[in-house]
């Protein structure tokens, strides 16, 4: 197997007691599109500044095109696009000059810069906008000049820092369009962070969930569903009127049921986990026991069930019992709400 | 006002003409283009041409008076005394540099770093394949030569100036003072130049950083010297009851803590270049005044008295320079 574009072995930072990242092993091939997916302040930013050279690690390494980003940052700046997650540009000049302006830094010859700064704004669907001046730009504009201005210098890897964050569900359509077209269009490895978890699962052939510093899980969103349910892939939620105040022997009855791994009952809901699907058995026995049964929702994994439960897991830690029971109860409540 | 900055556009493409440049160069173009063209150096570059303008009539008008009084040793050096003499109601230029310099640094380097930070661009700007240190370099390289430039040009537009009104030749001596004054101007701007990059490391904030060092600055012009006068009445015993040795000492003490002042340092050391009778900065005595006949020194003998001045202007300039170096080098750049 060819060696991975982005190596990361035990990177670790601190910031005083903080530990933002720790002890981070990671490897990204070529032409991969990665999705680095966390909570704010899951150290997500600091491992990309680590990745670029930008700030030093505490422990471990980074390497990308098997460079060792901390010893020799210009070399690695040369092969990796970055754009912030605040991209900004000097107001006072015009979206063609602000990449003119990179672009000479990148050392474009002067004879080509202007004409290859152009046809990156036309890439971007900016165009029409080369004469404005940056300071005019909508907040979508920016993330398309800070594109362009991550591509003039022909990167092998762009990393991109929360690049959808900010702008509207069409402009994320188009942005993450973009960069799927220059994945597959010029083998570029993608990583980018974010925790919009399903803008990432448009595009990512693989991502990683980053929680608190660790990477709790990586691989493609299957094999993370897959490992993370695998003693109960199966989840039925079912809605009644009212469930009986004693609930002990309902649970039991449920439990006895083929399959059930694990019940959960709540004031006018019930979530059994099993092994196999039987939905059909469990929506039975509710009508047969006389409950008045108001909705059955089968549950499929997504990111955000997989995100929600390694989010979960990390919080039991970190929160007490009543407050992250109060999180739940709105996060499961906006969820079902919504389909 | 307006003529400066197009005439100094002209001369930007001079510095990253090359095929290939390197990005310090780049940078040092692109941060030239910026001061020239940002409000507050056309405004202050407008202020000091004024000022230069302003006292040049005044001397010209007062020049035949001085250069016939016997009675002054420096009577001969028509280009210097167009620098210095003032028939009262305007300051000399060099008192007016001294004044308005500190500004002229403070304006070109308060926001060098922290603006940069608060847009954004700076962490697109170290992500790009450059040295860190050359974004600090180029900013001060940059505004040096901004800086450079209006005063050479100024300098040079007063000594042709003086050729055309009064038709007189000058003197090889005379063009040296005048060009060590001018580079001696622009160390001093460098100083100031350098705390404001300093300062706006240190601080996020433009604002602050712009308020900071303006406060150092009036301290160091006004409250310093009311300050220094109100602690030496205060602790000086009476100079009656002393000794001419007790004297010539707290005097002496007295001197030295006035030269921590980068802008005492600027005045002593334009004094004696622009005015080559002067022989000490600091107090004589009868001994070594005896048998002195008061005649103009050497060109050589004035930089040997200056040398101590211009050598604590730079030494001050590398400081902070040095400070912002390392607070910069490795500082986290993230906003």
């Amino acid at each position: 197997m060819e060696q991975p574009i982005i190596e990361i072995h035990g990177l670790t930072k601190h910031y005083g007691s903080l530990k933002a990242v720790d002890d981070l092993h990671l490897a990204i091939h070529k032409g991969e599109v990665f999705g680095l997916l966390g909570p704010n302040g899951a150290g997500k930013s600091t491992t990309i500044l680590m990745l670029l050279g930008l700030t030093e690690p505490t422990a471990g390494e980074a390497r990308i095109c098997g460079v060792n980003a901390s010893r020799n940052p210009i070399y690695v700046k040369k092969k990796v696009g970055y754009m912030p997650d605040n991209v900004g540009f000097y107001n006072d000049l015009t979206a063609l000059e602000n990449l003119v302006y990179i672009g000479r830094l990148n050392g474009i010859p002067e004879k080509e810069v202007k004409a290859r700064a152009g046809t990156m704004l036309q890439q971007v669907g900016l165009e029409d906008a080369l004469h404005k001046k940056a300071g005019t730009f909508s907040r979508g504009m920016k993330q398309r000049l800070g594109l362009a201005d991550v591509l003039i210098r022909q990167p092998e890897v762009i990393i991109l820092d929360e690049p959808t964050l900010g702008i509207d569900p069409a402009g994320v359509k188009d942005f993450l369009e973009l960069i799927r077209q220059l994945n597959q269009q010029q083998g570029m490895t993608v990583l980018l962070s974010s925790h919009h978890l399903h803008q990432v699962q448009q595009i990512c052939n693989r991502v990683g969930i980053f929680v608190g510093g660790q990477l709790l899980a990586e691989g493609n969103i299957e094999t993370l569903a897959a490992n993370l349910f695998r003693s109960a892939p199966y989840e039925v939620q079912v809605m009644v009127k009212k469930l009986p105040e004693q609930t002990a022997q309902l649970q039991g009855q449920l439990l006895a049921l083929p399959a059930v791994k694990q019940v959960t009952l709540s004031a006018n809901s019930a979530q059994i986990a099993g092994q196999e699907n039987i939905t059909p058995e469990i929506v039975r026995f509710f009508v047969h026991n006389g409950y008045d049964v108001t909705g059955v929702q089968e549950r499929t994994y997504g990111l955000d069930e997989i995100y929600q439960r390694y989010f979960e897991n990390n919080l039991k830690e970190n929160i007490s019992n009543e407050k992250s029971t109060g999180f739940f109860k709105r996060s499961f409540t906006g969820k079902w709400g919504k389909q | 006002m307006k003529s400066q900055p197009a005439f100094l556009k002209g001369l930007l493409p001079a510095n990253g003409e090359s095929n290939n440049a390197s990005p310090f160069s780049v940078m040092v173009r692109k941060e030239v283009a910026d001061q020239v063209r940002s409000w507050r150096f056309i405004i202050l570059a407008g202020l000091i041409l004024v000022t230069f303008l302003g006292s040049l009539y005044v001397s010209l008008t007062n020049i035949g008076r001085a250069v016939t009084n016997p009675q002054d040793p420096d009577s001969l050096f028509l280009y210097l005394k167009l620098l210095t003499i003032t028939d009262g109601s305007l300051p000399p230029f060099h008192v007016f540099i001294g004044f308005l310099g500190p500004l002229l640094g403070i304006a070109l380097g308060f926001d060098a770093i922290n603006s940069e930070q608060s847009n954004g661009t700076l962490i697109r700007l170290v992500a790009q394949p450059i040295y860190r240190d050359s974004l600090l370099n180029a900013k001060f390289t940059a505004s040096l030569i901004v800086v450079s430039i209006l005063f050479f040009s100024l300098s040079l537009l007063m000594i042709g100036g003086g050729l055309i009104t009064t038709g007189v030749k000058m003197e090889p001596s005379e063009f040296i003072r005048i060009m060590c004054f001018t580079a001696l101007s622009v160390i001093y701007i460098a100083f100031w130049l350098n705390l404001s990059i300093l300062l706006s490391v240190k601080f996020r904030q433009t604002a602050t950083s712009a308020l900071t060092a303006i406060a150092i600055w009036l301290f160091f012009t006004v409250f310093y010297q009311i300050l220094l006068r109100i602690v030496v009445s205060a602790f000086l015993p009476d100079p009656g009851t002393l000794s001419q040795e007790q004297v010539a000492s707290y005097n002496g003490a007295i001197i030295t803590i006035m030269r921590l002042v980068p802008s005492q340092l600027y005045t002593d050391a334009t004094t004696t270049l622009l005015m080559p009778s002067v022989r000490s900065l600091g107090p004589l005595t009868m001994e070594q005044m005896a048998g002195a006949i008061p005649s103009p020194l050497s060109i050589r003998e004035s930089l040997l008295v200056v040398w101590p001045q211009v050598s604590g202007l730079i030494a001050a300039t590398v400081v902070c320079f040095a400070l912002s170096y390392y607070l910069f080098m490795r500082r986290e750049i993230r906003t």
